[in-house]
This record gives C-alpha cells, sequence and structure tokens, in this order.
C-alpha cells in the first residue's frame, strides 16, 4: 500500500507548516464514520521521447517546476452497506495551478468560487478593463463531478489535468 | 471509472503546455511554493445526507533556472581614444532567486577587432547609464547579486579599442550568463539546491544565455604641415637679417573619431626672435601670456592647446619671427 504510505506524510506535513490550510472548517470533527471514503493523489505527467513518438507517463511529482502538467485524481469507495445517491465531488483549484486547456471543456467547472456551475464555454469573467470576456481554463476555480448512484463496494475515480502555473 | 484517469490525462498532456500565467510572475509560480489539493463530497445515504474530505495532497514546486541575456546598445558603439560601456542586461527568467556567471568574449566571428577588456560593471543606481564611481565593478569571477525572479539588471562591458583597429573598423562582443548553481540541457536536476529546499532544475535556455553588442572603431589621423613665407624689409621675400618670417601650421584631423588634448608646439629657429602679439588661431590672436586663452609664446617657443578636435576638422597656427 505504497499510495497510503504517501498520503499520510503528506498530509502530516500539511498540517506542520501550513496551520491555517488545516481541516477546513466544515470538517465533521466528530461526525459518524462517512460510507464513502475519498483518497486524493497526484501525479506528474512526463513526455518521454520513444524513436520520435512522444509517450507520456504518470510519475511520483518529485520534480515539479512551472509549465508541467499534473493529474489530481480522487478515488472514491462505497464502503458502506447501503447505496450512497446525489454524491457530488467538489474540487478547488489549488491556486498555484489552472485547469488544463485541453479537455478543460469535458469538466462541469466554476469560475467565480463555487457560486455558479457549468460548462467552461459558457461563462464570461470580467476583462480587467470594465468589461466581459469568454472565460478560459485559467479562470477556473473550481472542477465538480455528480454521480446519482453508488453501489455498496462500488469503486472509481475522479481526475483533473492541471497546469503549474 | 478506472479507464477514465488514464484517458482524460492522455487528452490532457496533449494540450501543450500554453497557458495564460495570472499569478504575479511571468515566469511562473515562485519556488517554493506548495501546491495542496483537497476535494470534499456530499452524498445522501440511507435517507440521511452526508459530507466527507479526501486527504491533502501536496506538491512543492521547484526552482527552474532560466535566464535571459540581451546586448541593449542598438546602434554600433563608437570606440575611440578612451573606455567605452557596452550595456547588456541580465533577466532572471527563472522562478526563484538566482545569481549568474558572467563571461566576456569579445574576439566574435567576424570581427574586425577585438575589443579590449577593461571590466564588467553592475548598474548598481539602476538608471541605465554608466556613472563613473557610483556603479560597482564586478570583481574577477564574481557573479552577479542575486536576482529574484523576473528581476533585470543592467551590466556595462568597459572596453576600449585595441591598438592597431582602424576607422571604421567593426567588431561584436558576447556577454554570457549562466545560472551559478549550475547549466546543461533543459530538465536537468541538482537535487536539493532549489529555494526552499526542493530542486533545482534547469530549464529551456539551459539556465545560461548571451547577448551581443556592435562596435565600430572610430580613431582620428593628425597631420601637420609647416609651412614659412619670408617677407624682407626692401619689399621683397629674401630670408636677410630684419626680414620676417611668417610660419603657419596646419593640423588637419581626419576619421570619424576626435583626437583629444591636441597641443601644437613649436621652437623658434635659432637666429630669430618671435614677433610679440603675432600668435594667432584660427586668424584670432592670443595673447604670449599662458593665461585663460589657448596658446602662449614664449622666449623660446609657441604652445596652443587645440584640445578636442573631431575628424574633419583643420585648425591653423600663425606667428611671426624675425630674422636677427
Amino acid at each position: 500500500m505504497k499510495f497510503w504510505q504517501y498520503a499520510v506524510v503528506i498530509a502530516v506535513f500539511q498540517a506542520a507548516s501550513i496551520p491555517s490550510m488545516a481541516a477546513p472548517a466544515n470538517a465533521p470533527a466528530a461526525a459518524p464514520a462517512s460510507p464513502v471514503e475519498l483518497a486524493g493523489d497526484v501525479k506528474l505527467v512526463k513526455v518521454r521521447d520513444e524513436n520520435g513518438r512522444k509517450v507520456q507517463e504518470l510519475v511520483e511529482p518529485k520534480v515539479v517546476v512551472p509549465g508541467d502538467t499534473l493529474v489530481f485524481s480522487t478515488r472514491y469507495r462505497n464502503g458502506g452497506p447501503l447505496p450512497v445517491t446525489d454524491f457530488v465531488v467538489t474540487n478547488p483549484l489549488p491556486a498555484a495551478v489552472m485547469l488544463a486547456p485541453d479537455g478543460a471543456e469535458k469538466h462541469v467547472v466554476s469560475v467565480d468560487g463555487g457560486k455558479t456551475w457549468g460548462a467552461l464555454a459558457g461563462f464570461q469573467v470580467d476583462d480587467g478593463k470594465g468589461g466581459k470576456r469568454p472565460a478560459t481554463a485559467a479562470d477556473v476555480t473550481h472542477v465538480r463531478w455528480t454521480l446519482a448512484l453508488i453501489q455498496p463496494g462500488a469503486t472509481g475515480v475522479l481526475t483533473y489535468n492541471a497546469i503549474v502555473r | 471509472m478506472e479507464n477514465a484517469l488514464y484517458r482524460l490525462f492522455a487528452i490532457g498532456v496533449a494540450s501543450g503546455l500554453t497557458f495564460a500565467a495570472t499569478t504575479a510572475h511571468a515566469s511562473g509560480v515562485e519556488a517554493g511554493t506548495l501546491i495542496a489539493n483537497t476535494a470534499s463530497a456530499t452524498y445522501t445515504s440511507g435517507g440521511s445526507p452526508g459530507s466527507v474530505n479526501s486527504n491533502t495532497v501536496t506538491v512543492r514546486v521547484d526552482e527552474l533556472l532560466d535566464v535571459a541575456v540581451s546586448g541593449t546598445a542598438g546602434a554600433p558603439v563608437a570606440v575611440g581614444s578612451g573606455t567605452v560601456a557596452l550595456p547588456f542586461t541580465v533577466t532572471n527568467t527563472g522562478n526563484g532567486p538566482e545569481a549568474f556567471n558572467l563571461t566576456v568574449n569579445p574576439a566574435v566571428p567576424g570581427n574586425q577587432f577585438d575589443a579590449s577588456l577593461v571590466s564588467i560593471v553592475v548598474d548598481s543606481n539602476n538608471n541605465g547609464i554608466y556613472d563613473p564611481g557610483t556603479d560597482t565593478v564586478l570583481p574577477t569571477g564574481s557573479p552577479t547579486p542575486s536576482l529574484d525572479s523576473d528581476d533585470t539588471l543592467t551590466v556595462f562591458v568597459l572596453v576600449t579599442l585595441p591598438s592597431g583597429a582602424t576607422d571604421g573598423q567593426t567588431s561584436e562582443l558576447r556577454l554570457t550568463a549562466a545560472a551559478v548553481t549550475g547549466t546543461g540541457s533543459p530538465g536537468t536536476a541538482f537535487a536539493g539546491q532549489g529555494q526552499g529546499g526542493g530542486d533545482a532544475v534547469v530549464g529551456t535556455s539551459g539556465a545560461d544565455d548571451d547577448g551581443l553588442d556592435a562596435m565600430v572603431a572610430s580613431t582620428a589621423n593628425v597631420s601637420l604641415v609647416k609651412s614659412a613665407t619670408i617677407s624682407d624689409p626692401f619689399g621683397g621675400s629674401r630670408p636677410v637679417p630684419g626680414a620676417t618670417v611668417t610660419y603657419t601650421i596646419v593640423a588637419s584631423v581626419s576619421g570619424s573619431g576626435t583626437a583629444s588634448a591636441l597641443r601644437v608646439t613649436d621652437a623658434y629657429p635659432t637666429g630669430t626672435t618671435y614677433q610679440a602679439g603675432t600668435l594667432k588661431l584660427d586668424s584670432a590672436a592670443l595673447s604670449d601670456a599662458a593665461d585663460a586663452d589657448a596658446g602662449s609664446a614664449s622666449t623660446t617657443g609657441i604652445d596652443v592647446l587645440l584640445g578636442d578636435v573631431a575628424g574633419g576638422t583643420t585648425k591653423t597656427v600663425i606667428f611671426n619671427v624675425k630674422i636677427n
């Protein structure tokens, strides 16, 4: 279970170094155990040249610089005995990354901090000159996934690609 | 859903890395920045609502080593008799603070002369102009001060014209800046040497870059031609005692440069006596005394300081002596 070791180390490091970003205020401190588990992970996209062909692979993000593409994934699992319905996963984008433009149209996104949701193509944002311009992937603040039903024991992975600004 | 990860992933990578950075740095997120991602979910189970957060995954942004160098002189800089300053800019296009080693190569292929290097000077007061005594000379072998990401440093390479260069010859000089942490092919990593404890990684520039400034030799040649006309007491032109000799010295400066501190001196011939009040420069009278004007005449000779004389200019000195 190498994945879990990694995740735990990261979580400890995070809490120790940036107290302000520790558990969100709405975290259920003493709530009953959730039937649904979410496990986050991140991988770095590495493009190799193999006999003239570009080969992409996912690697541990040991070295990450601006311009790199990261794949953030959230694995969910319904560990409870009952079906889970109206399952909505919300992922605010860290400020230092932007949603990768290619494939952005496949996501349900928000460009206003999670207030309104929809396809990127339908949004406009302030152009900084008193007017509006079409929103781009760089304007996305959140991505969201909605699943109507997760049967007991079912799992899946939700991902988005992000480019380090 | 398991396959979806890899399908989405393939789409994302094909995008290329075109993006409009909205953060403060043109060169990207500052090295050492932590990227922390957390997802949260809401749901209904057994008729009651619930919510759950994922763990937070964190990635630290490593330091990209990149630099851009430009020669900013624009038109070729005229190099004459003095020291001239060739301006360059060195911009830290990486995402963390970095110092750069500077090297000068005056021998660029195609040069008609190779400038003589005096020193490299940092534009300490950041006004874009070389200020002798104010701007700091970079000791040989020392790197620049550390530059924050996106910061630009102006440096001046001070050079002189080598002996043997002739008027109108052209030359270029190359300044190279290399990241002190290291250079190499893009992607080369220096473990643990980045800002904030991460790695330092060579960027697309190779962590070094160079720029050129052009020069043109601007020299001046001085020729002196002395002539004499004689006027004897009998209305003729024979060199007899009592005859007056008018000497004319023409100083001609040629070339695109300037002859600096040009001075004309001439001793009277033996057996002649200077005629007081006859010294002239370009037909204007000069007093004999060594005073505010450009010339003086002593008992032994004349001395006229022409100063800085531009190429294409002619100066004429005239004085009279009498044959004893």
